[in-house]
C-alpha cells in the first residue's frame, strides 16, 4: 500500500498542482518511479496506491502500470482515491485512516502481509529482504529504520531497541530523543494484526500510524521489530533538499547510482528520441533527459526530457523539469523550472543577493528560484534569488522588468 | 483502416557485411534510439492498421527480440495485433521461406482468415514515414490493380540499387527493371503495395504453382502489362539502411534539423521499444558539439558530428568525430574514432585510434573483455 495523497506543501509552488510523489526527479523520473520500481523489483507485484491531492497527473503516470510490469492479469496496480460512502464519508484524513478505508481492496487479496509505503522517498530498497527478516523474528510488525545524527532525531519517530532490533520504546518526534534510529516509514504487517488495529483505531481523528496505530500494537505486547537500512534514503521534502538530491546525481560516481543494471528504476516515457547538442553548445557535469535540444550552455544541471535550451542560454546549477522551453540568451542559475514552463529570451533568473522571502519564509529559504508547472516568464525580465513563480505572468508583473529577491508572483487562471 | 499489413522483414543483404552478421536489415538501430523496423511498423498503425503480420527469416533473433512485447506500437490486443513468422516445418512444406512472393505464400493461412478487403505490404529497412491510408484511397480512385510506392530520387543517388519504373502521364507502370545495370529511369520503387486481399491471394497461388518465389520479379514484372499497377509518389523523406554508405548516410541525416524536426516532432510519432536508461550524463571534460546523444551514455570526452546509440561510455579525451557509436559501447580513455561505424556491444581499449574516410566507412568490432577483474 502505498500512500501518495500528500501535498508535500514544503515544495512550494512546484506542488501546487500536482501531488508530491508526481514531482519530476533525476530528469526523467517522477518520485512514486522509486517506490514503485522498488516493488516490482522486490517481486511485489500487487499495489495499491492511495491518492487524495490533485491526483491527475499521477493517476495519468501510473495508468494500468505498464512502465512497471504491473499490467497484471491478477493484482497490478490499483489507484485508490478516496470515495462516496452510505455513511462516514470522509476524506482520507490520515496515514492509517486511508489504508482502514480500503480495509476491502486488501480483504480481495486476502495477503498474509501488508507492506505499507510512502511514496515521497528517494531510495532503492528490497523489500523481499525486509520481509524475511521480519519472518525470521516472527514479529508482527517491522519497521524500516536508519541511523540519523543525533541532532537531527527530534524531526522523526524514534526507535528503541534491545540487542535483537526488538522495540522497546517508541517516541514520536521527541525532544529528547534516547536514540538515533529513525523509522522511515516503511511497515511490514501481519494482515490480521494490522487489520484489527485498525478496526480498533477507526473512529480515531486522524488516524496516523507513527502516532496511533504502531503504539497501539506496541501496547497491546505485539513483537515490534526495526530493520536497520543503511543504504541511500533521501527525504526530498523541502526545497533545499529536493535540489540538492538532484545535484548528487551528477557527481562523477553519485552515492545513488541510475546506472547500474541490477536495481533498474522505471519510469513511463513518452518521449523517445535521442537529445541533440548543438554545435555551439557546451555542457558539463549534467544528466540530460531523451528528446531534449540544447543549442546553448548547461552546467551543473539536471535536465529532463523534451526541453528545448535555445541558443546563447546558459543553464547552471538548476534543474528543468520535462517539456520546459528556455529562451536564447536566457541566463539561469541556481532555479527549480517545473513541468511544460516557458521562459522568454533574455531573462535573468536567480540575480543579486538573498532575501527573506515574503511569501512563506519556512518554504522559501534558499537562494532558489522556484517556477510552478506552465508558468511563463515573459522576455527581458529579471528575477532575483529565493523567489516564487507559478502562472502565466505578464511584463506589468515585474515592477521596472524586475523581480526583487524574496518577492513572488503567483497568478492563477492563466493558460499558455 | 479496411487492411492488414505485412512488413517483409526476412532478407539478408551482403552489402552490410559485419553488420548483418548477427541482426536482421530491420533490426538494425537507427538513429540513436530506434530499429529500422520502428518506421514501418509505427506508419502501420499510425494509418490505423490494426493487424500485421511480420515476416522474417534471416537472423531473426534479433527483430523477435525487439517486437517481444507488441504494446509499444499498440498492437497488444484482443482484435488483431502483431503477428510475427518465422519459416515453419508443416506436413506440405519443409522449406525456408524462399523468396518474398513464398514468404508470403506460406502464411498464406493469415491472408485467408482476414477479412479486411485489402493488404498493405511494406519492407523493414526504410527510414520514413507514411500515411497508408492515403495509398489506399488512391488506390481505389485509380481503380488500381496494384499500387506501388515510388520515389523520385535526387540524380546524385546511385539508382542501380533499386527497382526503377517508367510510368505514363496517368502514372500507371509501364515498365519495371530490378537492379539494372544501367538505370533506366529515376523513379524508384520503394517496396510498399497495397492491392485486394483476394488478388494477392490469386497471384501468390499462381506463383507457387509456378514455382516462382519473387514478388517484383514473378508477379510485378511478369504481370505489369496484365493488371493495371500504379505508382503512389513518396515526397516526403527516405532513408535508406541496406547498404553501409545508405545506413550511415541514414543515420547521419538526423543531425540535420528539418530532418530531425520531421521524425521526432511533428505527428505523427515513431515508437519503439522502450527501454529504463537513465538519463544521458556529462562528466567533466566532455565536449559534445553536433551530435545526437542517447539515454543511459555517459561522456567524458569530445564528440563532433556523431550519432551515439544508448547506453555508450565514452573515456576521458577520448574523440570521436563523424562517427555512429551503436548500442552499450565502451570506449577506453584516450582513443580516437573518426569516420566509423562501432558495432553494438563492443568494448574499444584505451589509446587506440580507428580512422575511416568520408568516402570509406569503416565498421569497428573489437570484443575485448570490458572489465578486468
Amino acid at each position: 500500500m502505498l500512500l501518495a495523497g500528500g501535498q508535500g506543501s514544503r515544495l512550494g509552488v512546484l506542488t501546487a498542482k500536482v501531488a508530491k510523489p508526481a514531482v519530476a526527479f533525476g530528469g526523467k523520473y517522477r518520485i512514486i518511479d522509486f517506490p514503485l520500481s522498488n516493488c516490482i523489483n522486490s517481486g511485489i507485484d500487487t499495489v495499491g496506491v492511495l491518492t487524495q491531492y490533485q491526483p491527475l497527473k499521477l493517476n495519468t503516470h501510473i495508468g494500468i502500470g505498464i512502465p512497471w510490469d504491473l499490467d497484471r492479469n491478477i493484482g497490478g496496480v490499483t489507484v485508490l482515491p478516496p470515495y462516496e460512502k452510505s455513511r462516514n464519508s470522509e476524506w482520507y484524513t490520515g496515514t492509517a485512516n486511508a489504508i482502514y478505508q480500503n480495509l476491502d481492496y486488501m480483504e480481495m487479496y486476502n495477503p498474509e502481509y501488508v507492506l505499507i509505503l510512502s511514496g515521497d522517498h528517494i531510495y532503492k530498497m528490497d523489500y523481499e529482504v525486509m520481509l524475511d527478516y521480519h519472518k525470521a523474528n516472527n514479529a508482527d510488525v517491522t519497521i524500516a529504520a536508519m541511523p540519523v545524527p543525533m541532532e537531527e532525531a527530534h524531526r522523526f519517530g524514534i526507535l528503541v531497541t534491545d540487542d535483537k532490533n526488538q522495540i522497546r520504546e517508541f517516541e514520536e518526534k521527541p525532544e529528547n530523543p534516547s536514540s538515533n534510529l529513525a523509522s522511515m516509514g516503511i511497515y511490514i504487517f501481519n494482515w490480521k494484526v494490522l487489520k484489527e488495529a485498525l478496526v480498533t483505531l477507526a473512529e480515531v481523528p486522524g488516524c496516523d500510524f507513527g502516532k496511533h496505530v504502531i503504539p497501539y500494537c506496541h501496547n497491546a505486547g505485539k513483537p515490534i521489530f526495526a530493520y536497520e537500512y543503511n543504504g541511500y534514503w533521501k527525504d526530498v521534502g523541502t526545497l533545499t533538499s529536493y535540489w540538492e538530491a538532484n545535484m548528487e546525481l551528477i557527481d562523477i560516481i553519485p552515492v545513488f547510482n541510475l546506472y547500474e543494471e541490477y536495481w533498474k528504476i522505471f519510469t513511463k516515457s513518452d518521449i523517445l528520441p535521442p537529445q541533440y547538442i548543438s554545435a555551439e553548445s557546451t555542457i558539463e557535469r549534467s544528466i540530460i533527459g531523451e528528446g531534449t535540444s540544447i543549442y546553448g550552455s548547461v552546467h551543473n544541471s539536471v535536465i529532463g526530457s523534451g526541453v528545448t535550451i535555445g541558443k546563447g542560454a546558459v543553464i547552471r546549477n538548476s534543474i528543468i523539469m520535462q517539456g520546459v522551453v528556455i529562451g536564447e540568451g536566457t541566463v539561469i542559475d541556481k532555479a527549480i523550472i517545473a513541468d511544460q514552463s516557458q521562459v522568454g529570451a533574455g531573462v535573468k533568473i536567480g540575480v543579486g543577493e538573498f532575501a527573506a522571502s515574503k511569501l512563506d519564509p519556512k518554504v522559501y529559504n534558499a537562494d532558489l528560484v522556484v517556477v510552478g508547472e506552465k508558468s511563463y516568464i515573459p522576455d527581458g525580465v529579471s528575477i532575483g534569488k529565493n523567489t516564487a513563480i507559478s502562472g502565466v505572468t505578464e511584463k506589468d508583473d515585474y515592477p521596472n522588468g524586475a523581480l526583487a529577491g524574496g518577492e513572488y508572483v503567483i497568478k492563477a487562471g492563466g493558460i499558455l | 483502416m479496411r487492411a492488414i499489413g505485412i512488413i517483409l522483414a526476412g532478407g539478408n543483404n551482403k552489402k552490410m557485411g559485419e553488420l548483418s552478421q548477427k541482426r536482421a536489415i530491420s533490426a538494425l538501430p537507427v538513429a540513436g534510439s530506434y530499429r529500422g523496423i520502428d518506421f514501418p511498423l509505427s506508419n502501420m498503425t499510425n494509418s490505423q492498421v490494426k493487424k500485421v503480420a511480420v515476416i522474417t527469416q534471416y537472423n531473426s533473433l534479433s527483430l523477435n527480440e525487439h517486437l517481444i512485447s507488441s504494446k509499444w506500437w499498440n498492437f497488444g490486443r484482443k482484435q488483431g495485433g502483431l503477428s510475427v513468422f518465422t519459416p515453419s516445418i508443416t506436413p506440405s512444406n519443409t522449406n525456408w521461406y524462399r523468396g518474398t512472393a513464398d514468404s508470403m505464400y506460406q502464411n498464406i493461412k493469415f491472408l485467408r482468415d482476414s477479412h479486411e478487403p485489402y493488404v498493405v505490404i511494406a519492407n523493414g529497412d526504410a527510414v520514413y514515414k507514411m500515411d497508408y491510408s492515403e495509398v489506399l484511397e488512391y488506390h481505389i480512385a485509380k481503380k488500381a490493380d496494384i499500387t506501388m510506392v515510388c520515389k523520385k530520387m535526387p540524380q546524385d543517388e546511385n539508382l542501380c540499387r533499386f527497382g526503377l519504373v517508367k510510368l505514363d502521364e496517368d502514372s500507371r507502370v509501364v515498365d519495371i527493371d530490378e537492379k539494372p545495370m544501367v538505370a533506366t529511369s529515376d523513379i524508384a520503387n520503394m517496396g510498399v503495395y497495397v492491392l485486394r486481399r483476394r488478388l494477392l491471394i490469386d497471384l501468390l497461388e499462381q506463383c507457387a504453382e509456378e514455382e516462382r518465389f519473387d514478388f517484383v520479379r514473378d508477379i510485378l514484372i511478369r504481370y505489369k502489362n496484365m493488371k493495371k499497377i500504379y505508382s503512389f509518389p513518396l515526397e516526403t523523406y527516405w532513408g535508406g539502411i541496406s547498404s553501409i554508405e545508405s545506413y550511415y548516410k541514414t543515420n547521419m541525416d538526423f543531425l540535420n534539423p528539418a530532418v530531425r524536426d520531421y521524425f521526432f516532432h511533428q505527428y505523427p510519432d515513431v515508437y519503439s521499444k522502450v527501454d529504463d536508461n537513465p538519463p544521458a550524463k556529462y562528466n567533466p571534460g566532455s565536449h559534445v558539439r553536433n551530435s545526437l546523444i542517447s539515454s543511459g551514455c555517459i561522456i567524458n570526452g569530445t564528440i563532433e558530428n556523431s550519432v551515439l546509440f544508448k547506453q555508450a561510455y565514452i573515456g576521458n579525451n577520448c574523440v570521436i568525430k563523424n562517427s555512429i557509436i551503436l548500442n552499450d559501447v565502451y570506449i577506453g580513455d584516450n582513443t580516437v574514432i573518426e569516420n566509423c561505424i562501432v558495432e553494438s556491444h563492443d568494448t574499444i581499449k584505451a589509446n587506440m585510434t580507428y580512422t575511416g574516410t568520408p568516402d570509406k566507412i569503416k565498421v569497428v568490432v573489437e570484443k575485448n573483455i570490458r572489465y578486468e577483474i
